[in-house]
């Protein structure tokens, strides 16, 4: 059924598509090992995080947090923003978000599309400074309804009930899940479910590393981890770096034809050195990782040129 | 056998300890000899990565970008050609 009563209703159900040219060569009497690409891009504002957004802005309306007209106060780097955006819009509340003076001008121009106001944080400390700030705001404005995505159990659910349970049905035999680490929601709620399902699922974590802009934080104890991080549901964390990103965004485009945003090129990176080593073992796997995203927001930064390089993203924020 | 030397990315709010250095590098085969070692050349720099014995909260130590924290955390072992990054923890988004 592909007939929708509105434009949130569509959210979900996401195609997994096979990577058949990306997918690592096995000799012919060796089990396959097969990559797949969730396409989260084909939501209803283009990002995984309208599955966050719907659920969190559900879940306060639920429990009478959210009241007509409300005024909703979010940090974010820019896709959760849009979602929120999007959806406050139609709802009929008004939305803030905070996010990093370092991100794409395009997030920008989307947000205030929809009708969202921004307040920028500084660039150095990168999230952290908007999550900091965002705290501060409601701290001193409490009629304004803080979702805060990073410690949000609704965040997590959604990922839970929807994800998770989405890739299962579409690729039971799966072996691996690759997703970006960010408020960690998508590996915590997806990445429960398929371990519920199969202990054996190995979860694995792909963190975008920054410029040093980002990691300029004035002391140590200013460091961050979302509340809703649980370690226990991970089996192995990568941090990868802009080089790496921009040449597996761009080889995506290339082989199989998908305009992936930058965040995706690290999760990918991490999904094919995992495929790698199951091919030098010798197994067979099925590994599914996210699109979080289109490359469109990410234009202006000029990664997707021909003799571009990823020292244009150094500084900026891009997951 | 003498150990392997390990290349160490430091983070800018770590380098007032190695003099401003971004790269520096010390002999070890795990990663608690690893920080020891660091500590011996750079007084106090290991003060800021443990605390009671363990990697602090918002240090996050990577083992050719694989996080050390799935990998036997201080136990993790190290060899010839290994690159070593410290990095603070960070919110990201997505």
């Amino acid at each position: 059924m592909t007939r929708y009563e509105s434009l949130e209703a569509s959210l979900g159900h996401t195609p997994l598509i096979g990577l058949p040219k990306l997918s690592p060569k096995t000799e012919a009497d060796k089990p396959v090992v097969r990559l797949w690409a969730k396409l989260e891009d084909r939501n209803p504002t283009g990002s995984i995080k309208d599955r966050t957004a719907i659920a969190m802005i559900d879940d306060a309306e639920k429990t009478g947090k959210l009241k007509p007209g409300a005024t909703i106060l979010e940090p974010t780097s820019g896709n959760t923003g849009i979602s929120l955006a999007m959806v406050a819009k139609v709802r009929g509340y008004n939305l803030i978000c905070v996010m990093p003076e370092n991100t794409s001008i395009e997030r920008t121009q989307i947000l205030e599309m929809w009708g969202a106001k921004i307040i920028y944080s500084p660039a150095a400390g990168g999230s952290n400074e908007a999550v900091r700030v965002a705290k501060e705001l409601a701290a001193q404005n409490p009629d304004w309804v803080f979702l805060y995505q990073y410690g949000n159990p609704a965040n997590t659910l959604a990922h839970y009930r929807t994800t998770g349970p989405e890739i299962f049905e579409d690729l039971p035999t799966i072996t691996h899940f690759v997703a970006g680490l960010g408020t960690t929601g998508t590996l915590m709620g997806a990445g429960k479910y398929l371990r519920e399902k199969n202990p054996n699922i190995a979860i694995i974590a792909a963190e975008p590393r920054y410029g040093e802009v980002v990691y300029g934080l004035r002391n140590l104890d200013a460091g961050f981890v979302p509340e809703l991080y649980d370690a226990s549901v991970i089996t192995r964390r990568f941090s990868v770096g802009a080089e790496d990103s921009v040449r597996r965004v761009k080889e995506l485009l290339e082989v199989e034809g998908i305009f992936a945003g930058i965040s995706t090129g690290a999760i990918l990176h991490a999904a094919l050195g995992v495929a790698n080593e199951c091919v030098a073992a010798g197994v067979g796997a099925d590994i599914a990782f996210i699109v979080c995203d289109a490359g469109w927001k990410y234009l202006s930064t000029g990664i997707y040129g021909k003799d571009s390089d990823s020292e244009v993203l150094d500084g900026q924020l891009w997951a | 056998m003498s150990a392997p030397i390990i290349e160490v990315r430091i983070p800018t709010i770590l380098r007032p300890y190695t003099k401003n250095e971004k790269v520096v590098s010390a002999e070890a085969t795990n990663l608690a000899e690893l920080i020891a070692a660091l500590d011996k050349s750079f007084v106090g720099l290991g003060d800021r990565l443990l605390e009671n014995g363990e990697l602090r909260r918002f240090i996050n130590i990577y083992i050719n970008d694989e996080d050390v924290r799935f990998m036997g955390s201080l136990a993790a072992t190290l060899k010839a050609g290994d690159s070593v990054t410290i990095l603070p923890a960070v919110a990201g988004g997505c």
